[in-house]
């Protein structure tokens, strides 16, 4: 379902600050597959989800969604087969747009925006059953403006609005990481939840080692621009936060994430 | 005092496009400066040349949507800067408009114009006259608002909002941004074009300062009134721009000069803007409306894995 090809991408070239992002990336990931990527500070797991969602050019290789070569395309040219969910709770919404009306900005993913109203009746009784499996009662509250969310809340919807649709691959950037643990929890049994029910092939970035086995049907390792561990379903399932850091431990002069330090 | 309401109708249209591009899409532009009176300057000499007026003024509203499809092609392609962008199709349209006109000034006196029925029947300048300008403006607040609830419009509202969220869900900003400019600056074309044929001839200063206008006509609206709903926002933006006439129309009354309007109007902003910060005012304020609750958290998101 998604292909990438030798990604390189060299930040600042020439330059005292020149650093290798990417050293030829290559990663497949079956149709239905949910893969964690964890890794050190600079590793380089942003640069990939940022380079699928067409926010950076490569500077060699390709990226390809179902069998599309769209490493050409603008991020809005390829987000018809892209749900995205951003570290930052606030990013992935309209804060003075109502939640029917966020619905219906994320129902017209990938076709055309014409002249018809966004919220119609049948649209809504669509929006209200989609937002009933979030059970946070946000169907209750179809006329609230996003903003006055809570960030859990906002991020709940936001994970809806990029999956109610079935993008080809969903991309999740750390989207738990700005939440407080119960929120987090909750996001993250959401996560599982709707990317079992729509089998959504799935990227996933995180900091978080327990989140990363505990997710998924797949963990990858990141270092230093390259993928360094890969491990199946099987490998992943006898795996533990301590095998794990012994993994990082064999790595010279790797230096875990901040974020993953602190927990 | 009903001149200066009619006057505040009339400028009500130009405020309804700038409110499009000053509140929904986040986007200071000072195109409005030139596109005004490329408006007016497009229906005089349409009109002088014998072309109906309601072709003259449609054609004054095509004329201000190209000058907000240029500063649009600069900001989003050119990546200049939204306010310099706007500041130099202004300053553009300054050559342009003359160059329509032929000359600085195009009188319309005894010409076929919209208004001048409204005149020859005795009408203007009484509140039949007042209601159907206000029939009209409240015609164009129905189709924004409309505007804004389809599928178009919520992109337009996002690309104000959340750059990135829209993004992300397939919405070209760049595009979103072009057409706002456009349909914006038609709007204030449009209103150039009514403004001329009501006072009688275009003129090339007739835009000078009209940014401030259209800012204060939709920050004093908003001052006053909610802007919970879209549609009580752009109402609020109509009678922002009647209030500011009057204002005007009392400075005047006052012993203050035409020549002072400019320093009024740029007052009458700055007051605008800092009135509501001022918190004597937020008191005031509060006494008199209530303000929304803050939605209180559900206790079942507390839910964890079971």
């Amino acid at each position: 379902m998604l292909e990438i090809k030798n990604l390189s991408r060299t930040f600042f070239p020439g330059t005292v600050n020149e650093r290798k992002a990417l050293r030829n990336i290559n990663l497949n990931l079956a149709d239905g597959e949910f893969v964690t990527v964890i890794g050190s500070n600079g590793a380089g797991k942003s640069t990939v989800l940022n380079m699928v969602a067409g926010k950076l050019q490569p500077d060699a290789g390709s990226v390809a969604i179902g069998g599309k070569n769209v490493t050409k395309l603008a991020d809005y040219q390829r987000a018809k087969y892209i749900g995205r969910v951003f570290q930052d709770p606030m990013a992935g919404t309209a804060p003075t747009m109502s939640i029917e009306e966020n619905m219906a900005l994320a129902y017209a993913r990938g076709r055309f925006r014409g002249l018809g109203l966004g919220v119609g009746a049948k649209r809504r009784e669509l929006f209200v059953e989609e937002l009933k499996s979030l059970e946070l009662g946000l169907e209750k509250r179809l006329k609230t403006k996003v903003g006055l969310l809570s960030g859990g809340q906002r991020q709940a919807l936001s994970l809806l609005m990029a999956t109610f649709s079935k993008p080809k691959i969903l991309l999740l950037d750390e989207h738990t990481a700005a939440l407080d643990p119960q929120r987090a929890a909750l996001v993250s049994r959401l996560t599982k939840e709707i990317v079992e029910r729509h089998q959504l092939t799935t990227l996933m970035v995180t900091h978080n080692m327990e989140q990363a086995l505990a997710l998924g049907t797949r963990l990858i390792m990141m270092h230093d621009g390259q993928i360094i561990l890969d491990l199946n379903q099987e490998e992943k399932s006898k795996m533990t936060v301590n095998d794990l850091l012994d993994e990082f431990g064999k790595i010279k002069g790797a230096q875990l994430d901040d974020k993953t330090m602190l927990q | 005092m009903i001149t200066a309401v009619e006057l505040g109708l009339i400028y009500a249209i130009m405020a309804l496009g700038v409110y499009l591009t000053f509140r929904i899409l986040d986007f200071p532009d000072l195109t409005v400066d030139g596109s005004f009176t490329t408006g007016a300057a497009v229906a005089s000499v349409g009109i002088v040349n014998g072309m109906n007026p309601w072709l003259a003024t449609v054609l004054a509203f095509f004329a201000g949507m190209v000058a907000g499809v240029i500063t649009g092609l600069l900001h989003t392609k050119g990546k200049i800067d939204g306010l310099l962008a706007g500041i130099l199709t202004m300053i553009a349209l300054y050559s342009i408009n003359l160059r329509i006109m032929g000359k600085a000034n195009t009188p319309l006196l005894g010409e076929q114009t919209l208004i001048s029925p409204m005149r020859a029947s005795g009408i203007l300048g009484s509140w039949a006259s007042v209601a159907i300008f206000f029939a009209v403006c409240l015609a164009f607040v129905a189709v924004i608002v409309w505007f804004l609830h389809t599928e178009l419009g919520m992109a337009m509202r996002a690309t104000g909002d959340n750059q990135e969220m829209i993004r992300s869900f397939g919405v070209s900003t760049d595009n979103q941004k072009i057409l706002g400019l456009a349909l914006s600056n038609g709007l204030v074309a449009l209103s150039g074009a009514v403004i001329a044929q009501y006072q009688g001839f275009a003129d090339i200063g007739m835009g000078i300062g009209l940014i401030l206008i259209g800012l204060a006509s939709v920050i004093v609206g908003q001052a006053i009134f909610t802007q919970r709903y879209i549609w009580l926002a752009a109402i609020a933006v109509v009678f922002g721009a009647v209030i500011y006439r009057l204002v005007i129309q009392l400075a005047l009354s006052a012993g203050l000069q035409v020549n002072d309007m400019k320093l009024i109007s740029a007052v009458l902003v700055v007051v605008a803007l800092l009135l509501p910060k001022w918190k004597g005012f937020q008191k005031i304020i509060k006494t008199f409306t209530k303000r929304p609750q803050p939605v209180t958290e559900s206790k079942e998101e507390v839910r964890t894995n079971a």
